[in-house]
């Protein structure tokens, strides 16, 4: 009786540890499958022209997506500059001000802005930034990347300077540093690394992002000067390339896809290579 | 202004004219030498928990003063309150009088009194910056305009550092070892020529060498300013100190001379101490 229950419990351990592992293993597989997918039909369609020439008029092959690609930098920049200030601003409120409730209400709403679907933040930038001009522009998607920016912004620049020992602030304030000072010469410079990386983070994910910029930034197949017109963005013209019927624009929405995720990936392993190399805080 | 105090009193003299005139007392006897703190009915409050208790206590210019006292007895409160560092934790709240030179505490701005009382804490603390911006640290924000490159010098001379560091000032601290981050910090707090320097166990995470490498510094450094050490080590007191004040749950037990204080306490509590009966 006993053998038999020790049999059934060495094949229950047996059997969820496959389970898990399976889980674990498919978690895995299905990032190295899009990627290898992406490598793929992405590869053999990506050449020079791709990154150097503007879309061709429909019916002609070739051509490429110069202007996307400058076009999502832009539109990253524009909402660098929205977001990034004001998240780090605010995350340094919340660390280093913040009372109990005010700052709970503020972390909560930011936890909450985190969840809001892009498409809604689209419609947001869209009656902000678009209605009252009539037209769309940079401008309007730069608003609503900079939107989504800022709630992972706000939480990571809050944990990193969480991180920072309290005998640093000690030793700072213990000079006759005010709090002000001690936040703008110690802390944050201690916590430099970390803040940097969740901006760079924030900003990788949203580089990915396609509903806000559908009818905000729209999209546009030749140069867009300036900030106030229409502008071609990498997402946005997958999308319209992947939904339309020639077989030259899906080759090109792959290859599109594929220096996309390249970008992104290329940010995330920076970032850690840097949280790595110099810790994420560097303790005492 | 003593040449022992500095490793080259030429340029030291030289670099740090403002020095200030506090060196007559020495010639004086011990209990004559001014009081630089008197704190006067000190009851200090963590929220409602009381940590010490009608404390009483002068602190004596350019002299080291030892705190010492077993673990919780609220030596470190005392200390921390010196420099009003405990204001940094909410709800506490002390009553009673801290004087330094004849003014009250409270009335000081708080930067000015940090600036006047340094402090180094139990562990090593540099900043992320190079040993040099350690330093200059202080007199950056305290808007120091003079030769920073002299007074960066002298400070880590003054903290018997300079000779291991003087090649490297642009490296990073955290590259020193346990016992140079101690110095440096030590040096970072005199370079902007505090009155007093509060330590608060300064030597509990470094081996005896460097510890008694500390000791001799401070013993140094009392000519330059007034010297307040919590420590957990009586040897260290015995040793290093001129005055020991021993505390017990909150209280002051007894103040007396170093010397008086571990051969003949006049209290049974402070006998049992030093003996190693408690604590």
């Amino acid at each position: 009786m006993s053998s038999l229950r020790l049999g059934w419990r060495k094949t229950l351990n047996a059997v969820m540890l496959t389970l898990t592992g399976v889980a674990a293993l498919a978690v895995v597989s299905v990032l190295l499958f899009i990627f290898g997918y992406l490598l793929y039909h992405g590869g053999k369609s990506l050449n020079w022209d791709f990154f150097t020439k503007l879309p061709k008029p429909v019916g002609e092959t070739g051509g490429g997506m110069a202007n996307a690609i400058v076009g999502s930098l832009k539109l990253l920049l524009l909402a660098a500059l929205m977001g990034l200030p004001v998240g780090l601003m605010a995350g340094v409120y919340l660390a280093e001000f913040g009372g109990t409730t005010f700052a709970f209400v503020i972390r909560y709403t930011t936890d909450l802005l985190n969840g809001v679907p892009s498409i809604v933040i689209g419609i947001f930038a869209y009656s902000l930034a678009v209605l009252p001009v009539k037209h769309f522009s940079a401008l309007a998607g730069g608003v609503a990347l900079g939107i989504m920016v800022i709630p992972v912004t706000v939480r990571s620049t809050e944990e990193f300077l969480r991180a920072v020992p309290v005998n640093l602030r000690e030793g700072a304030m213990a000079l006759g540093a005010s709090k002000w000072r001690t936040i703008a010469t110690v802390v944050l410079p201690a916590a430099s690394g970390g803040i940097l990386t969740g901006m760079l983070l924030a900003l990788a994910r949203v580089a990915g992002e396609t509903a806000p910029l559908l009818f905000t930034a729209f999209s546009n197949r030749f140069w867009s000067p300036g900030w106030g017109q229409p502008i071609a963005s990498l997402p946005v013209m997958i999308y319209t390339y992947a939904i339309a019927p020639y077989d030259d624009w899906h080759r090109q929405a792959w290859a599109a896809g594929l220096v996309l995720l390249a970008l992104v990936l290329v940010a995330n392993l920076g970032c850690r290579l840097i949280l790595n190399r110099r810790g994420a805080i560097r303790s005492v | 202004m003593s040449s022992a105090a500095y490793g080259d009193s030429a340029t030291a003299a030289k670099l740090a004219p403002q020095v200030r005139m506090m060196d007559s007392p020495l010639a004086v006897s011990p209990k004559e030498a001014p009081v630089r703190f008197q704190i006067s009915h000190l009851d200090f409050f963590y929220g409602s928990k009381q940590a010490v208790f009608d404390l009483s206590l002068p602190i004596l210019a350019n002299k080291i003063t030892a705190l010492i006292g077993p673990s919780g007895c609220g030596k470190s409160t005392v200390l921390r309150t010196l420099n009003r560092m405990n204001e940094m934790i909410r709800h506490s709240r002390f009553t009673g009088e801290i004087l330094l030179d004849g003014q009250d505490i409270r009335r000081l701005e708080v930067a000015g009194l940090r600036r006047r009382v340094g402090m180094v804490f139990q562990r090593p603390n540099p900043f992320p910056k190079s040993i040099y911006d350690n330093v200059a640290y202080g007199l950056r924000i305290n808007g120091y305009t003079g030769r920073l490159d002299n007074m960066v010098e002298h400070s880590l001379r003054r903290a018997a550092l300079w000779d291991e560091v003087k090649d490297q000032l642009h490296k990073s601290a955290l590259a020193l070892s346990g016992g140079q981050q101690q110095r440096l910090c030590i040096a970072r707090a005199l370079a902007v020529d505090p009155e007093v320097l509060l330590l608060d166990e300064p030597c509990s995470a470094l081996d005896p060498v460097t510890t008694a490498k500390i000791e001799e510094l401070l013993f140094h450094l009392k000519d330059g300013c007034t010297i307040v050490i919590v420590t957990h080590n009586m040897q260290q007191a015995a040793r290093a100190s001129d005055f020991t004040a021993f505390m017990l749950d909150g209280k002051l037990i007894e103040h007396a001379e170093t010397s008086r204080l571990f051969t003949t306490p006049s209290d049974p509590r402070t006998e049992a101490y030093i003996t190693g009966r408690f604590g």
